[in-house]
């Protein structure tokens, strides 16, 4: 073992990785991602005795790694994952958070969701099935949600006896795919979930293959952060301790999103468009030089204006947008489909203003990519480009600019239940 | 201008806290603690005040005492409230149990960690809290794994696998109705590692049974559990002294101890790096049945 301090100084400097996972109901995602915990040893004793004992008890013979990762009741009796889980390992360089979500029909919402957080996607596909009908609707809402790293996974190769001609068609097809969806850059990997070949270790099945194994490329692909460069500071709360040491103190508490800020920089308050000074930035007591993009900071500023929450603090020199009007590609959550006589709440960072929607423009199929501007009717799971009317004005960067600052949820007043995620156009 | 200000994943997962607590602060309007003296609870309470600071946390802690609490634990919260600047409201299983409420549990597996429940739903109500803010991890547990950070719970505290808001990027949706309440669980990303090694750089301070010491002890189905005079013994089952310390802080019955004589934070890292059984291995209360901790959560558990 290395000595305490050589390993304090690695974790001092770990960085984390979000991903998403997705594929078909029999692609073997459960068992990859069982194979990433077990052979990365994120795994207990416990944990793993827990389901050689239920392996046992369903008369399999080898341990079911898929086990681990299939939690609820529910899911265990039906064989199936129903609901977003997350996952965690490391290794000496990253920290990992698998989003974990299942890949039939009815649960895109459950995708959508997982790939909201993340910077990369896993897509699986069965080596003896190729690329499918849920490929191209996994692989478009990896690209809708704009996710950066996409990396194919072509499973169950021992069942094409590890054939490279078989390998290569389904990639040959995939290029297909990511040409119609504007995805540029993508990487592949063929494994075998269940036994471990290219999954940490690369496998000599494949002699042919010269690619990193999977854990290898989670561990070193360039976690991209935002590359946007203008400051955006959405409010979330406003500290007045109002206590002697503390007396005239007021902050604006919240987390980048979007570009850096240093001490001393000139900002624009939004709405009311006044400009003020940075004074300081601090977290905790300590103060910071710069804050950059998901900092959560408490910046103070020169001049006494009133700022609230759902306000937002941008760089001087590049506003936001600022429009009543946003145009947006929404993926519908709820059972009770889209209404358009129905007004709904809607919220854009710690900003929440009343909506109505004005435009269904078209449908998305998600499984052929052609647009229906015909049937408009929005259900659940279904995906589409709206236009929408706020009540107050949005401050927003379009969502292929600015995750942070370009994604709005929809909420049902009756119900409370958030019914759609938009992306801004 | 500062030095001491490290950029790693555990910085990351700080931000990310961070902001839960202060959506909490401004989506609810009586929020609350949950407060139980082990390391979880009190990493929030420093992310919280971290959050806030220079102004107080604005909200209290609760702690829902079973009566059956390790004495230094105890000790440790009344005087963690007190430097924190913090009130402290406590639930008490004892009082549920005195007023009829529930029926204790007898025999030799008894423990108060189900009633516990019942006491906090009540605490709930009487202070009409709208938000619960616990320490629950989604690494701890399978079901845990599926868990919101802001999660809904309908008039009677239950909570329904099934039916659970979408949450996407950072925006949480903290609206009810009336009656209704939402457990918020700040470090849901985080790993039992993660809250070491982030206890170690912050140096934040734990209650004393976290590291070794000796205690009267017992083995029960290859679990070490703590003896006080409250537990009864099967016949084969012997008390004896041993050097041990905690890996999680719950109810002396349910509480797993593990031989260890790490005596400080750098030791207990040491010893969780190269363990081989999660924290909650060592919790009696979830071996009760496979599904232990899903059954105990729809009833509305921590």
């Amino acid at each position: 073992m290395t000595s305490f301090n050589e390993w304090e100084n690695g974790y001092l400097s770990m960085d984390l990785l979000r991903f998403t996972t997705a594929g078909s109901v029999d692609d073997g995602k459960s068992t990859l991602i069982g194979r990433l915990l077990y052979d990365s040893k994120a795994i207990f004793e416990d944990q793993l005795s827990a389901i050689e004992l239920s392996s046992m008890q369903r008369g399999e013979e080898e341990v079911n790694l898929a086990l681990l990762t299939d939690g609820l009741k529910a899911e265990r009796e039906q064989g199936i994952t129903i609901d977003v889980a997350y996952r965690y390992f490391a290794s000496p360089k990253r920290k990992f958070i698998i989003a974990d979500t299942p890949g039939h029909t009815q649960y895109t919402r459950n995708m959508v969701t997982g790939a909201s957080t993340a910077d990369l996607a896993l897509i699986l596909v069965d080596a003896r099935k190729g690329v499918i009908e849920q490929t191209v609707r996994h692989s478009y809402i990896a690209s809708l949600l704009q996710i950066k790293h996409i990396v194919l996974i072509v499973n169950k190769m021992d069942l094409v006896a590890f054939s490279e001609e078989v390998y290569s068609s389904i990639i040959t097809k995939y290029k297909e795919i990511t040409k119609k969806l504007n995805i540029s850059n993508f990487h592949s990997i063929p494994i075998c979930a269940k036994k471990g070949d290219n999954v940490v270790t690369l496998s000599e099945n494949m002699p042919w293959y010269r690619g990193k194994s999977l854990f290898s490329l989670l561990e070193t692909v360039e976690v991209e952060k935002n590359k946007f460069e203008h400051f955006r500071f959405p409010v979330q709360y406003v500290i007045r301790p109002q206590s002697n040491e503390f007396h005239d103190f007021r902050g604006y508490a919240g987390q980048v999103a979007g570009g850096k800020l240093a001490v001393g920089e000139d900002v624009k308050i939004l709405p009311s468009g006044l400009g003020t000074k940075v004074i300081t930035i601090e977290s905790f007591g300590t103060q910071l030089p710069y804050a950059k993009t998901q900092d959560s900071v408490v910046i103070t500023l020169a001049d006494d204006v009133d700022i609230c929450r759902g306000d937002m603090i941008v760089s001087a020199s590049n506003s936001p947008i600022v429009s009543q009007k946003i145009k947006c590609m929404i993926c519908w959550f709820n059972e009770r489909p889209l209404n358009k006589t129905t007004r709904y709440v809607l919220r854009h960072n710690t900003h929440e203003v009343k909506c109505k929607i004005q435009e269904v423009v078209y449908r998305m199929n998600i499984n052929t990519l052609e647009k229906d501007y015909q049937n408009l009717a929005i259900n659940m799971n279904d995906i589409a480009e709206i236009s929408l009317k706020t009540s107050l004005s949005l401050y927003y960067d379009s969502y292929s600019k600015n995750r942070h600052t370009g994604s709005v949820v929809l909420i049902d007043e009756t119900t409370n239940e958030t019914v759609a995620a938009g992306m801004i156009i | 201008m500062t030095t001491n200000y490290i950029e790693n994943h555990l910085r990351e997962l700080e931000n990310e806290s961070i902001y839960v607590f202060r959506e909490i602060a401004a989506q609810f309007e009586r929020p609350a603690i949950l407060f139980s003296g082990g390391k979880d609870s009190i990493l929030l309470v420093h992310l919280a005040r971290k959050a806030f600071y220079p102004a107080k946390i604005p909200f209290p802690l609760v702690h829902i005492d079973t009566g059956h609490n390790f004495a230094e634990v105890i000790e440790f919260r009344d005087n963690f409230a007190k430097e924190v600047g913090v009130s402290l409201i406590v639930g008490s299983v004892q009082k549920t149990i005195e007023e009829g409420k529930v029926v204790e549990e007898t025999g030799h597996n008894a423990s108060r960690n189900k009633l516990q429940t019942v006491t906090l739903l009540d605490t709930i109500e009487e202070y009409k809290f709208d938000a619960a803010i616990g320490g629950g991890r989604r690494d701890e547990e399978k079901a845990r794994a599926k868990e919101r950070f802001f999660s809904h719970r309908d008039e009677f505290g239950q909570w329904n696998p099934k039916n659970q808001r979408p949450e996407l990027w950072n925006i949480y949706n903290g609206r009810k109705n009336m009656g209704e309440h939402f457990r918020v669980f700040p470090i849901s990303n985080w790993t039992e590692l993660d809250v070491w090694q982030y206890i170690f750089m912050e140096k934040i301070a734990l209650p004393s049974i976290y590291f070794t010491h000796d205690r009267e002890v017992f083995y029960r189905d290859g679990v070490l559990l703590a003896y006080a005079p409250y537990m009864t013994l099967k016949s084969n089952e012997k008390v004896e002294v041993k050097t041990v310390r905690c890996r999680t802080v719950g109810d002396v019955t349910c509480t797993g101890l593990t031989l260890s004589c790490a005596e400080n934070l750098e030791d207990i890292i040491k010893e969780i790096a190269v363990a081989r059984v999660t924290e909650r291995g060592s919790r009696w209360d979830d071996k009760r049945s496979e599904t232990a901790m899903e059954d105990r959560k729809v009833e509305g558990y921590f």
